[in-house]
């Protein structure tokens, strides 16, 4: 150690041999996982179907003449025909349509209300995991009783209460309820990362506490934050569907992938008329479905130790 | 109190850069249902001393005697539970978060860990620009012509920005580190352990670049390690920590030839050599650092060394000046003419 003399820094052949090529633009961190994204073919497959549902959500008009609200008591339960594709249900209205129609409330509530619970977790899971101390103890105690309330009686006494549900309401319902889970996550990651060297590099350079959560603890917490933000939309169409379906969520006459579901609680329909409820129920399955795929991809693509190449 | 005066006496011709006075540092140990507080870690207990702009101080010490907590203290990245930290003749102890930030161009650190220490997610570029934006008002093409020339300081290639962490080495890494720190001129940089993760040849390097750069922008450095090679090759003034107190504090020199704490001189003997000739006798210290949230009475080494007597557990030692600002904590070193002089002062306040 004694005798190593002072080089002139630039002749170092440590790094002399790294730079010989041609500058290139370095792929960053997010360039990197969505490669690795790019090599999960059911992850890619469910992007895919994802946005054909979505294309064809925003399609609808295009797809159908009828529409999805406009009862024919004449043409009550048709099989499908020429007319009407997948048939109409028992008011007469054109099934089909009300599939194509169905699928925009049911994105609009799953989309909105993932968003809504993100911002919400966002903010407060940061401010809690960033500060620590008696604000954490303080916001996790209002967690934990939000996660205590039944989602369900709540979300009921809440719907009867309301002379007409509206989708909005339905997604600040939703997320009111769920962003616990999502303040959470974010704060267990940033309890963690706050003790890493760089923030407190951070701190050092004199970074304010703003610039030290959307600069650099945010992007590191990006993982988790996206991965469950994606499930999360997943169990939100869930959740819209099942309330529809019990008739507590959008109600009819507009269409929702549940409500159209709810036809099948009369046992006849659900026995002779398959065309009623299967295009619905495969729906909602195959968007669920897709969602989590991408979910699952995103986990692996964010999380380099899951690689398996 | 006298001790600090008969320092500063010594060297009036320098100015001081940093003074830390009575410094103390206690994590509270919390239990039971209630958590309430039943003992302290005692991670920095009772530290004073000086820095002199331009010079080097060394602090050694084995893992967990306080030495990185001292060091953020000092830029109040921790909270000190006691004691004072003077920065440039101001005092900086109590100073509100939104003050500390603006001094903070002027003080800097360098972190051990250098896969730890650079956000993964932020090329270069932003790395090291990020204390022009924080602290500079420079226009975008400054920014980028700074960062270029820091680039080409600490021994890289200007188009290195583009790229990002995980493509340099631990050596690279450190060196992006020390041009993050450089890039807002400070006049104060701590390293807290910046070679230690490095392989040797690397470390000197990454030494001799600190040295360089010390020379040419006039830079005083606080040099954290536990490597006595390392600071021997970069301090000119060395602090020896055991147990969050400093047991010994002289140059250089003094330190690595007339080390006068047991515990000093037990550290300096385990140095491997490579000179056959000079035969070194060993000296081996039985058990474990005890624990700092029950450090011992009197003096914290007494547990572990050799020339134990009965006054170590009975009182703390005091840190005496020997001469030459060399100063030493152990009772084997009392002078009973400072001693007294303390007593009668404190007599005299009571």
């Amino acid at each position: 150690m004694e005798t190593a003399t002072s080089q002139p820094p630039n002749k170092n052949p440590e790094f002399n041999e790294f730079n010989s090529s041609k500058v290139k633009k370095s792929k960053s961190p997010f360039q990197l996982a969505f490669r690795r994204f790019l090599k999960n073919k059911l992850a890619v497959m469910g992007v895919i179907t994802l946005f054909i549902i979505v294309i064809m959500s925003f399609a609808a008009p295009l797809l159908t003449d009828h529409s999805p609200t406009k009862t024919n008591l004449l043409m009550v339960e048709r099989p499908p025909s020429e007319e009407h594709i997948l048939g109409t249900d028992s008011s007469g209205r054109d099934i089909w349509s009300r599939l194509l129609y169905g699928s925009r409330v049911s994105l609009t509530v799953g989309f909105s209300a993932m968003l809504f619970t993100l911002i919400l977790g966002v903010i407060i899971g940061s401010i809690a995991g960033y500060y620590g101390g008696k604000i954490d103890n303080i916001i996790m105690r209002i967690t934990d009783m939000v996660l205590a309330l039944p989602f369900l009686v709540l979300t009921l006494t809440i719907i009867s209460l309301v002379p007409k549900v509206s989708v909005p309401l339905l997604v600040t319902i939703i997320a009111l309820t769920a962003w616990p889970n999502m303040a959470r996550i974010i704060r267990g990651s940033f309890l963690s990362l706050r003790e890493q060297e760089f923030v407190l590099g951070a701190r050092a350079i004199g970074a304010s506490d703003f610039r030290i959560i959307f600069k650099h603890l945010i992007p590191n917490a990006i993982g988790p934050i996206v991965v469950n933000a994606t499930l999360m939309m997943a169990t939100m169409i869930i959740i819209e569907s099942g309330l529809s379906f019990i008739g507590m969520g959008i109600p009819q006459p507009q269409p929702t992938w549940g409500n159209m579901l709810s036809d099948a609680q009369n046992i006849r329909i659900l026995r002779d008329h398959w065309y009623a409820w299967i295009p619905p129920g495969f729906c909602i399955l195959v968007t669920v479905l897709a969602i989590n795929f991408i979910g699952d991809g995103l986990r692996d693509a964010f999380d380099p130790k899951s690689d398996r190449r | 109190m006298t001790v600090l005066k008969q320092k500063k006496d010594q060297k009036a011709d320098q100015q001081t850069i940093v003074k830390v006075e009575n410094l103390k540092k206690y994590f509270p140990i919390k239990g039971g249902i209630l958590k309430r507080t039943i003992g302290h870690v005692k991670a920095v207990d009772d530290v004073s001393f000086e820095i002199k702009k331009g010079e080097t101080l060394g602090v050694v010490g084995e893992s967990g005697s306080g030495k990185s907590t001292l060091g953020r203290m000092i830029l109040r990245l921790l909270e000190p539970t006691e004691g004072k930290i003077v920065f440039e003749d101001q005092d900086i102890t109590h100073l509100s978060n939104r003050k500390m930030r603006s001094l903070r161009k002027d003080m800097q650190i360098v972190f051990q860990d250098p896969f730890a220490s650079l956000n993964s997610k932020m090329s270069i570029r932003e790395i090291i620009e990020e204390p022009l934006l924080v602290q500079t008002s420079m226009s975008k093409k400054e920014r980028q012509e700074k960062v270029v020339s820091l680039l080409e300081k600490v021994g890289l290639q200007p188009d290195d920005r583009v790229k990002y962490p995980h493509e340099f080495s631990g050596g690279q890494r450190q060196r992006i580190s020390i041009a993050r720190a450089l890039a807002i001129n400070p006049k104060f940089i701590i390293g807290d352990e910046p070679v230690s993760a490095l392989d040797v040849s690397i470390q000197a390097q990454v030494l001799n670049l600190m040295k360089d750069l010390q020379d040419e922008f006039d830079l005083t450095y606080l040099f954290i390690s536990h490597d006595l090679s390392v600071v021997r090759h970069i301090s000119d003034r060395v602090a020896v920590m055991y147990l969050g107190r400093i047991v010994e504090l002289a140059s250089k020199k003094e330190i690595y030839e007339n080390p006068l704490h047991p515990y000093t001189q037990a550290l300096l003997s385990s140095i491997p050599t490579t000179d056959i000739d000079r035969k070194k006798e060993k000296i081996t210290l039985s058990g474990d650092l005890p624990s700092p949230s029950n450090p011992p009475s009197g003096c914290a080494f007494r547990t572990r060394c050799p020339l134990v007597h009965e006054r170590c557990a009975e009182e703390r030692p005091e840190f005496n000046d020997m001469g030459e600002g060399h100063f030493v904590a152990c009772h084997l070193f009392d002078k009973p003419s400072i001693r007294d002089e303390e007593v009668k002062q404190e007599k005299d306040m009571h």
